[in-house]
């Protein structure tokens, strides 16, 4: 551990701006990955943000500069923030107070009305259900993730290329991936054409047509999809252990297992404590691959497909807005307990 | 009254891209138009907002521009072609900036019509010369005309019903289900839903009107506390389509169709008939020449109920061009709104009823015609209460237009969900008299 120029604590980049930077339930998984891409290893960890207090003093005492730049610099960021997340929340919070239809001239002052409506109509919170799919998905997604990213940690042939491949499925856009499922899933598509190859034709199914099979396809899709984003977030943690440790646990003797078992999985901790938060409030919050394949038809109905369905289809935005805050609350609940039961614990390794 | 977004399914992608060509024709704005008819008069520059893509692409609103341009020769127009016809218009609704003349979207009650649409006259005085109004009226005042109108119906491919040994247009929905039987032994998807699209199937609810002949039928809708009660129209509609998935008569996976596929599937034989509007005539005749078939395949009958022995067939306004109440070139929008009824020939070229009283009948509803189908149209609510249907029908969250509500009949038939018929109706009659109850 002498020539310490890579630093120990691996929880850094990768993890906690992701947290800080999430704007909003909608976009789950958008900002980690802007910051998880460009931080493949320790050295892209210069991070200006996390510039310790000692820095800025020095540099208020430098002869360049001006005190103010930084805010400056902030200005534009924040302003950006503000206008398109802040404000657009606040009148969604507004209009969940008021029985507004998305076109009145005049907004009608109700009170918690909409809330009152949203806890007492089961069927409102029914399709909450469905939502355990993709938890369920979720899980499969880490333990995939995890894998490939510890067997791509180790030195493997063509490792690069096995990267790109796994982390390719997250930059296609959603709509193009619900587009490419529902011709994977049709009849007659291409999971039964190559069912139909390897003369496997009795397990051809009805993909999104069975009531029973459709959440299972649906999850499927979206695991495809966001697996990428896990596997690099977990890559980046397990490349940030120093390689000393693995040298020297080689030399007392561990094998991979072992140096998985007390050297990976401790070091990336907090990050498998962060998606795991993000796996919860991706599924509560699942769009955009149920409602491009089955628009929410044949009980694939998730809790945002019918909260765009309140407000676009029944013209009641008040109750819509209603909705979208009360998801908003219990993915904010549910990241607060997390953070409790789960305290973020100090990993060292030395 | 006939809503049917996105019928052309175009890509965003080339709606954006026509987007910007036509920003980039955009020249520098006239000044505001004044109270004259007078075509050497009236000025102005103004952006007709259009859901016809297809028809912004392929360059058939060119000519029209080039024509109108020509008696108008002091105003300029330019076309907006808007995917998300609906979606995209009633947000930009809460501007002042949504074109000069536009398509009024279904979603926009007959209340809301004066906050953001011109009035264009008394309602009693335009249907001298226009039809189909009512639709888009309140309190005595016309905001909108039709630029076609539709008749609803089911279009269906003659070969393959031929083939199958039918001679006879099916007059009761046990006729038509039989018929249904016969086509499916030659091996033809009977009739297709388009569940996965969605608004297909919201074509279905047009006929109602059509069943009971009864010009109020809508009007009665909203004095009744069970719409679904055996013998309405939506009893009869309701059925039919449930029956139809029931027997295994359409397609076996509702959940991966296609809309654009469906048109050439009906031209190939593959499937054999689909619950559509007049509307789709054209555009599966020309599926059938793009195929190598003849156009003259492409059949067209009423809803299978007879009244007295006679066939009707529910009318109505296709979307209404209305005036934005914020625009500064009213006279060159109101000019462009008739000139667009009267001399541009679109209804026709549509193979649509002409919003004209005494327009010519379309060659595509010959079959209509051969079958003497009676029209109905149906009148609107009472002044005052013209939004009383919408209203209703929000408030209980049943979305007489929206996909969702007869996707829970196909699934029920199809024995996806554990529900019966007569417990949808049940349920559907509870949530009226409900919302109707508490709109009071």
């Amino acid at each position: 551990m002498t020539f310490a120029s890579k630093s120990p604590r691996p929880s850094g980049p990768a993890g906690r701006p992701a947290v800080a930077g999430r704007p909003n339930a909608a976009g789950p998984a958008a900002s980690p990955a802007a910051d998880a891409v460009p931080a493949p290893g320790p050295t892209a960890r210069s991070a200006p943000l996390h510039s310790p207090p000692s820095s800025r003093a020095r540099r208020r005492r430098g002869t360049w500069g001006w005190a103010g730049t930084p805010y400056l610099f902030l200005a534009v960021p924040i302003l950006l923030l503000v206008l398109f997340t802040y404000i657009p929340v606040g009148n969604m919070f507004w209009y969940s107070l008021t029985s507004w239809d998305g076109l009145d001239k005049t907004k009608e002052f109700v009170g918690i009305d909409n809330y009152v409506a949203v806890f007492t109509r089961p069927e409102l919170f029914k399709v909450f259900f469905v939502s355990l799919y993709y938890l369920g998905g979720s899980f499969v997604q880490m333990v995939l993730a995890l894998y490939f990213a510890t067997i791509l940690s180790f030195s493997t042939r063509f490792r690069n290329v096995f990267k790109g491949i796994l982390f390719f499925p997250y930059l296609i856009n959603g709509v193009a991936i619900g587009l490419i499922f529902t011709y994977f899933f049709k009849a007659g598509g291409t999971l039964d054409t190559i069912l139909h190859l390897v003369n496997a034709d009795a397990l051809i199914q009805q993909w999104t047509g069975n009531p029973d099979i459709v959440n299972f396809s649906l999850a499927g899709a979206s695991v495809w999809r966001y697996m990428g984003l896990n596997f690099v977030l977990f890559l980046g943690a397990i490349q940030s252990i120093p390689g000393q440790i693995y040298e020297a646990a080689e030399l007392d003797g561990a094998n991979r297992w072992h140096q998985f078992r007390y050297i990976i999985a401790p070091s990336i901790k907090p990050i498998i404590g962060l998606s795991f938060i993000l796996a919860v409030s991706g599924s509560l919050a699942v769009f955009e691959i149920p409602f491009i394949m089955t628009g929410g038809a044949n009980g694939s109905m998730t809790f945002v497909i019918k909260t765009v369905d309140m407000a676009f289809q029944f013209s009641k935005v008040g109750l819509a807005s209603a909705m979208a805050v009360v998801l908003l609350a219990i993915v904010l609940l549910l990241t607060w307990l997390q953070r409790t039961i789960i305290p973020d614990e100090k990993v060292n390794l030395t | 009254m006939f809503p049917h977004t996105r019928r052309t399914r175009i890509v965003a992608a080339t709606a954006i891209a026509s987007l910007i060509g036509l920003t980039a024709a955009c020249s520098s704005s006239g000044d505001g138009g004044s109270g004259s008819t007078d075509p050497e008069v009236i000025s102005g520059d103004i952006t007709v907002l259009t859901w016809r893509t297809d028809l912004v692409e392929d360059g058939t609103f060119d000519g029209y521009k080039a024509a109108f341009e020509k008696a108008y020769p002091d105003v300029t127009v330019e076309f907006e072609g808007i995917t998300d016809y609906e979606g995209e218009v009633r947000t930009r609704m809460n501007t002042k900036e949504y074109g000069d003349v536009l398509g009024i979207p279904n979603t926009v009650t007959p209340a809301q019509l004066p906050d953001f649409f011109e009035p264009l006259g008394k309602v009693d005085e335009l249907e001298k010369t226009y039809r189909f109004l009512r639709d888009k009226t309140y309190d005595g005042l016309s905001y909108g005309i039709p630029v076609v109108g539709n008749t609803q119906g089911i279009v269906y491919n003659k070969t393959v019903w031929k083939e199958a040994g039918i001679t006879e247009v099916p007059t009761t929905s046990e006729e038509f289900l039989a018929d249904l039987a016969l086509v499916k032994a030659t091996g033809s998807i009977p009739l297709y839903t388009n569940y996965k699209d969605g608004w297909p199937l919201t074509q279905w609810e047009s006929h109602r009107g059509s069943i009971s002949a009864d010009p109020e039928y809508q009007n009665k809708m909203t004095v009744s506390d069970a719409p679904w009660a055996e013998g309405t129209d939506h009893f009869v509609i309701d059925s039919l389509l449930w029956d139809s998935v029931n027997q295994g008569y359409t397609e076996a996976d509702p959940t991966s169709t296609n809309w654009e596929e469906s048109k050439a599937l009906l031209a190939t034989g593959d499937i054999s008939a689909m619950a559509l509007g007049s509307w789709a005539i054209s555009q599966m005749q020309q599926a059938a020449t793009d195929a190598g078939q003849d156009a003259s395949i492409i059949g067209y009958m009423p809803f299978p109920h007879q009244t007295d022995g006679q066939f009707y067939a529910s009318v109505g306004g296709d979307y209404n061009q209305a005036i934005n109440v914020n625009s500064t070139h009213k006279a060159a929008a109101r000019a462009w709104i008739d000139w667009f009824n009267t001399e541009s020939g679109f209804a026709e070229a549509q193979g649509g009823l002409s919003p004209l009283k005494d327009g010519p009948t379309p060659s595509t509803l010959v079959d209509f015609e051969t079958l003497g189908v009676e029209y109905v149209a149906q009148n609107p609510g009472v002044e005052g209460e013209e939004s009383l249907l919408n209203d209703i029908d929000n408030e209980a969250e049943i979305g007489l237009f929206a996909p969702e509500y007869r996707q829970r009949l196909v699934d029920s038939a199809r024995g996806a969900t554990d529900e019966t018929k007569e417990q949808i109706f049940d349920d559907l009659n509870a949530r009226w008299a409900a919302a109707r109850a508490s709109i009071g």
